[in-house]
């Protein structure tokens, strides 16, 4: 795409390219094992929120992993901090506490 | 008589020092009470009964030791020859110094210092039975006493297990001055007394004046001016320390005194910390016991953040995220603390000045009404993942004939404590709130759950006006109503306690008796309030599936020792947990109780089924 | 240094094995812990991709056996070795059963074997087996579906696993739900028991995708009516003819697929299932009532792989699994001399890779033995 210096319409794709990154950086320092996930969705599945609303744990995840975590920041709310998340993860990601660590990213970067 | 000398000064000096700092300190935590404690703390001393009681603590815990004569007689009789022979060197001494006086008001030092300015010799034989030979006896024995606790203590730098202690706190610079000091003060006495008395030919008891000659006999040198050497160097590490102590692990000594009469007067921590918080936080002795309680340590290998180092942290106005962060919550250290200070409630306000910052949206709960019934069961979030459970509770439930309601039967909200756990106590309080509604709505009697997560906070939290049970001691009772016959399985069980559970809820005997009647319960090394945690701890943040499996091996490998059939617990998350580890069968206590009961209509949940019969 | 062998499990690896060395003139024995050979091949209907009948390619290893002493019903106590010459000390598992006489006519007694086979084919309850080679071919169990107990297996009368079903094709009736009725709708869960940190299986194993479609497709056969759908996480079809299987099961037979994973599972009162997972494709939560719920169970090393690997001190993996000494070029060989592996002891293998894997390591045995035989002379 050119670069004209302004746009009329916002891009609809993820641009990787002018994603924002620092979230990422943040929470997986914050916990690691957030690189283990391999996107099955068993935490959603089972998630006590999910069954009310529409608060989706894994796409929260992926969506901070593409740069583009403006789309959480609602949505991270909802969560409970039950623990079920974790206790079904094929991969052993650390659940509440990346939940934690996203929301202290948010805290800490806004 | 002269009543006087240079060397007194130092000691003089420090404990006007320590005196002045004492009360300041107490001063201050009183002051800084809330209004509703300083109300209790006044009402409180002027109740008999809870002075008493505390000054019988004061007794037992700070002079005796008793909690450390439990947990290892070595380490309590270290202790107690510490605290109780200087506190009983500081009454004879006293008492003793009258003999030489008729005043009844002595400067200080003049007890402590007494073998300066007094050292007759008794020279005839009946004098062994006066009043001064008296006090020389007993001070010399009581010197001994607390000499032997020095050695001990020494022994204990370079063998600590000998007195149950695998591994001793590691120290700060003022810790090390301080105990340096300590450690000098009585062998300078014993030096100083019995130089005097070998020099006067008197003065001393059967150690000191024995002692005393040998020394003169065998050192060159004016016995008179070591002697005096040994007063100043007795005095300076006396003083030292006193300057010392406020800065040390040492000020614990005067804190726990007042902690000890806060405790009676009925103040308890409060969620975001309060003076009694800061006072417990002043009493920690840095003993190190807590560390050994430890699965993370001891399990796990993560040996930085025990509730020592929280405390100590806390001390120095700065407590890193991780140690706050890094515990299972299980209480084991707390029901170790000899101080009794309640570590988890100091963890906890920690977690909330990390975790207030954040908010939660729980606009999307709707309440449709439950419905109506007798009993409500909350089965609890984690029971879903462990279906048995459930089934086994409404199997006993349509057995008994009890009118309940399965309220959590299609998901359920969670109760708000995985929400405590992490500081979260604001956006816990929207779910409870939610809950509550929800179960009153029922007009149920009765809230059983099968969850003791749940357990703990229904029942300090929610303050509903009906009665909450957890499973296993709702079992008990319909079986001591004669509403369900158990028929013992006799299968070989241990039973786990759940960390919420006992130590948190106090349940410690209706799963053992339930078991005994269905099973043959067989004992394991750490139960009650010793048992370890499963290490499935939602506490538990920022560590890695590994070390928790580490917890979990660990607690495994000690549970199933006498390779027992069924592991039993009673809390869906241990269950969870131990499952992912165990080679042994683990299963609910609910499960067990509805396999035991022989008349049951409805099919046994999680038993093996046919094929034959699935598929046919 | 002779020619004998003993070939420990009499799995599809084990017979092969057998059959092979035997064939080359070596005295092989061949020992299995059940009563009958055959192994998890023995318990299935069909194969994939093609769908061969699995008792037409267990009847073929079988044909090679005649000269193979086969010993079953047997555990093995203790594994000894001296020098060159392994003892096998054996145990009889259950008295009813003994040497089975699978056409074995020797009528010299070998001087290294103490069992005196041809007078008493069943041997003492103890006996002792001598070899200069061992092939370790001990195999896999099933993952047991009840410790996923979100699952419901055990607990559910209408969840069954991969092995209940295809033991239900192998009886020839129909595959019914608990209740006597046809399943409308069935589901199929894969990866249950592997890549699954939960239960401590970080790994795949492997053949469950394809069982999965494959069983799908014999279902949509059976109940032409009923649907039937995978919840997979990735679908592996790594060998040859399985993505065209996969191709299939969609096209021909309108197979669903589903990527998710479930979570957990509840009974309904009527038996049916209701079934939690992602829809991560459209990244919505899922719930579905299915009539039947199969559960593709995983591989985990046997009873029988773990028992040994003691006694003769292999090299396990972090998966349990029994690691050979280079997994490129010596992949039959245990690293300990003389003792040599072979089929699914070193992780999850199909049978068609079972046959190749173990009639490579029948030729690196008898390698191994001749090139003894001319250092010895």
């Amino acid at each position: 795409m050119i670069d004209f210096g302004y746009t009329l319409t916002r891009d609809r794709q993820l641009d990787y390219d002018r994603g924002d990154f620092r979230y990422l950086k943040l929470v997986k320092s914050l916990e690691p094992s957030m690189d283990l996930c391999i996107g099955c969705g068993s935490c959603t599945a089972t998630c006590s929120a999910a069954g009310f609303t529409n608060f989706n744990i894994r796409r929260l995840h992926t969506v901070i992993r593409r740069g583009d975590p403006e789309s959480i920041k609602a949505e991270l709310k909802k969560c409970m901090f039950c623990g079920k998340c974790q206790l079904v993860c094929p991969r052993g990601v650390n659940l509440r506490n990346l939940i934690l660590a996203m929301n202290r990213a948010i805290e800490i970067l806004g | 008589m002269i009543k006087f000398n240079l060397f007194v000064l130092p000691f003089s000096l420090g404990l006007i020092y320590i005196v002045t700092s004492i009360v300041m300190h107490y001063y201050r935590w009183i002051k800084a009470l809330p209004a509703v404690d300083k109300v209790k703390l006044s009402a409180g001393i002027r109740t008999p009964s809870k002075v008493l009681a505390s000054l019988k603590e004061i007794f037992l815990e700070g002079l005796i030791h008793r909690k450390l004569w439990k947990r290892n007689p070595l380490l309590g009789y270290m202790h107690m020859s510490f605290a109780f022979g200087w506190f009983l060197l500081i009454v004879m001494g006293n008492l003793e110094s009258r003999v030489y006086h008729g005043a009844y008001i002595n400067a200080p030092y003049y007890p402590i210092f007494l073998k300066f300015f007094i050292h007759d010799r008794l020279v005839l034989f009946f004098e062994i039975f006066t009043v001064p030979a008296f006090f020389r006896f007993i001070m010399d024995f009581l010197l001994l006493f607390v000499l032997s606790g020095l050695v001990l203590a020494w022994i204990k730098r370079k063998q600590s297990k000998w007195f149950g202690m695998k591994q001793t706190t590691m120290h700060n610079f003022f810790d090390r001055v301080a105990l340096s000091c300590l450690w000098l003060i009585f062998p300078m006495r014993l030096l100083a007394e019995s130089y005097t008395a070998g020099y006067f030919h008197g003065g001393g008891g059967f150690l000191t004046q024995n002692l005393g000659n040998l020394l003169v006999m065998i050192t060159p040198g004016p016995a008179e001016l070591i002697a005096y050497f040994f007063w100043w160097t007795y005095s300076l590490v006396l003083g030292l320390f006193f300057i010392m102590m406020p800065y040390s692990r040492y000020m614990h000594i005067p804190s726990e005194l007042l902690l000890i009469v806060f405790r009676h007067c009925g103040i308890q921590p409060r969620k975001w910390g309060s003076s009694f918080s800061d006072l417990e936080v002043r009493s920690c002795s840095r003993c190190g016991v807590c560390i050994d309680a430890c699965q993370l340590n001891f399990a796990a290998g993560i040996n930085t953040i025990q509730a020592v180092y929280l405390i100590r942290s806390q001390r120095e106005q700065y407590i890193p995220e991780n140690i706050a962060q890094t515990c299972m919550l299980c209480g084991r250290c707390q029901e170790a603390c000899p101080v009794g200070i309640k570590i988890d409630s100091l963890r906890l306000i920690k977690r909330r000045e990390i975790g207030s910052g954040q908010v939660s949206d729980f606009s999307y709960l709707t309440n449709p009404h439950p419905g109506f019934a007798d009993v409500v069961y909350f089965a609890g979030c984690m029971s879903q993942l462990t279906p048995s459970i459930p089934i086994a509770m409404e199997g006993i439930f349509k057995e008994a004939g009890i009118n309940y309601l399965f309220i959590d039967r299609n998901g359920s909200i969670c109760c708000g404590r995985p929400l405590m756990l992490a500081g979260k106590d604001k956006q816990a309080n929207e779910l409870i709130e939610f809950n509550k509604t929800l179960i009153r709505q029922t007009r149920a009697k009765l809230l059983v759950t099968s969850c003791p997560i749940c357990y703990k906070v229904f029942r300090e939290e929610y303050n509903l006006p009906i009665r909450i049970q957890h499973h296993s001691q709702y079992l008990l009772e319909l079986v001591k109503d004669g509403k369900i016959a158990l028929q013992s399985q006799h299968r070989r069980v241990v039973y786990h306690d759940p960390c919420d559970l006992g130590r948190g809820g106090n349940i410690y005997q209706a799963p053992r008796e339930l078991l005994g009647k269905i099973s043959d319960l067989e004992p394991v090394e750490k139960d009650r309030t010793n048992a370890l945690c499963c290490g499935g701890s939602l506490a538990l943040m920022g560590t890695s599936m590994r070390t928790k499996d580490e917890v979990t091996l660990d607690a495994l490998e000690s549970l199933l020792a006498g390779d027992p059939d069924i592991l039993v617990t009673a809390c869906p998350l241990c269950k969870k947990t131990f499952s992912k580890l165990s080679k042994t069968e683990v299963r609910d206590i609910a499960e067990l109780v509805y396999d035991a009961i022989p008349s049951r209509k409805t099919r046994i949940a999680g038993t093996v089924k046919d094929p034959e019969v699935v598929i046919s | 240094m002779d020619n004998t062998v003993i070939v420990i499990g009499g799995g599809i690896s084990g017979l092969t094995a057998a059959g092979m060395l035997a064939q080359q003139g070596l005295d092989v024995t061949l020992l299995e812990k059940e009563n009958e050979t055959g192994g998890h091949l023995a318990r299935w209907d069909r194969l994939f991709p093609d769908r061969k009948k699995a008792s037409e390619v267990l009847d073929f290893a079988m044909e090679g056996l005649n000269k193979v002493k086969i010993v079953t019903g047997v555990a093995i106590t203790g594994i000894s070795r001296q020098d060159h010459e392994f003892t096998v000390s054996t145990n009889l598992r259950d008295s009813g059963y003994g040497m089975q006489d699978a056409g074995y006519q020797s009528p010299v007694p070998s001087p290294q074997s103490p069992v005196p086979s041809t007078q008493s084919p069943v041997p003492s309850p103890q006996s002792q087996y001598t070899a200069s080679a061992l092939l370790v071919a001990t195999g896999f169990d099933l993952f047991e579906a009840r410790k996923k107990e979100e699952y419901g297996y055990g607990i559910y009368n209408n969840v069954i696993t991969s092995a209940d079903l295809e033991e239900q094709f192998k009886s020839g009736r129909k595959v019914l739900t608990s209740e006597g009725k046809t399943p409308g709708r069935i589901g199929f869960i894969h990866c249950v028991g592997s890549r699954d940190e939960k239960v401590g299986n970080l790994y795949c194993s492997k053949i469950c995708c394809v069982t999965g479609v494959k069983q799908a497709i014999e279902l949509k056969e059976m109940f032409p009516e009923s649907e039937v759908f995978n919840f997979y996480m990735d679908l592996r079809m790594f060998d040859r003819h399985f993505e065209e299987l996969y191709y299939e099961a969609q096209q021909k037979w309108g197979v669903s697929f589903i990527r998710g994973r479930l979570s957990e599972c509840s009974e309904n009162p009527d038996g049916s299932i209701i079934l939690k997972t992602e829809d991560t494709l459209t990244g919505k939560p899922l719930k579905m009532t299915v009539d039947l719920l199969v559960l593709l169970s995983g591989f985990v090393p046997s009873g029988g792989t773990r028992g040994i690997s003691k006694m003769l001190g292999l090299q396990e993996g972090t998966d349990g699994f029994i690691n050979s000494a280079d997994q490129h070029s010596q992949n039959n060989l245990s690293g300990i001399e003389g003792v040599f592996l072979a089929g699914a002891i070193k992780g999850p293998i199909s049978v068609s890779e079972s046959v190749a894997d173990a009639r490579a390591a029948a030729a690196q045995i008898a390698c191994y033995l001749s090139s003894f035989k001319v250092t010895n002379d």
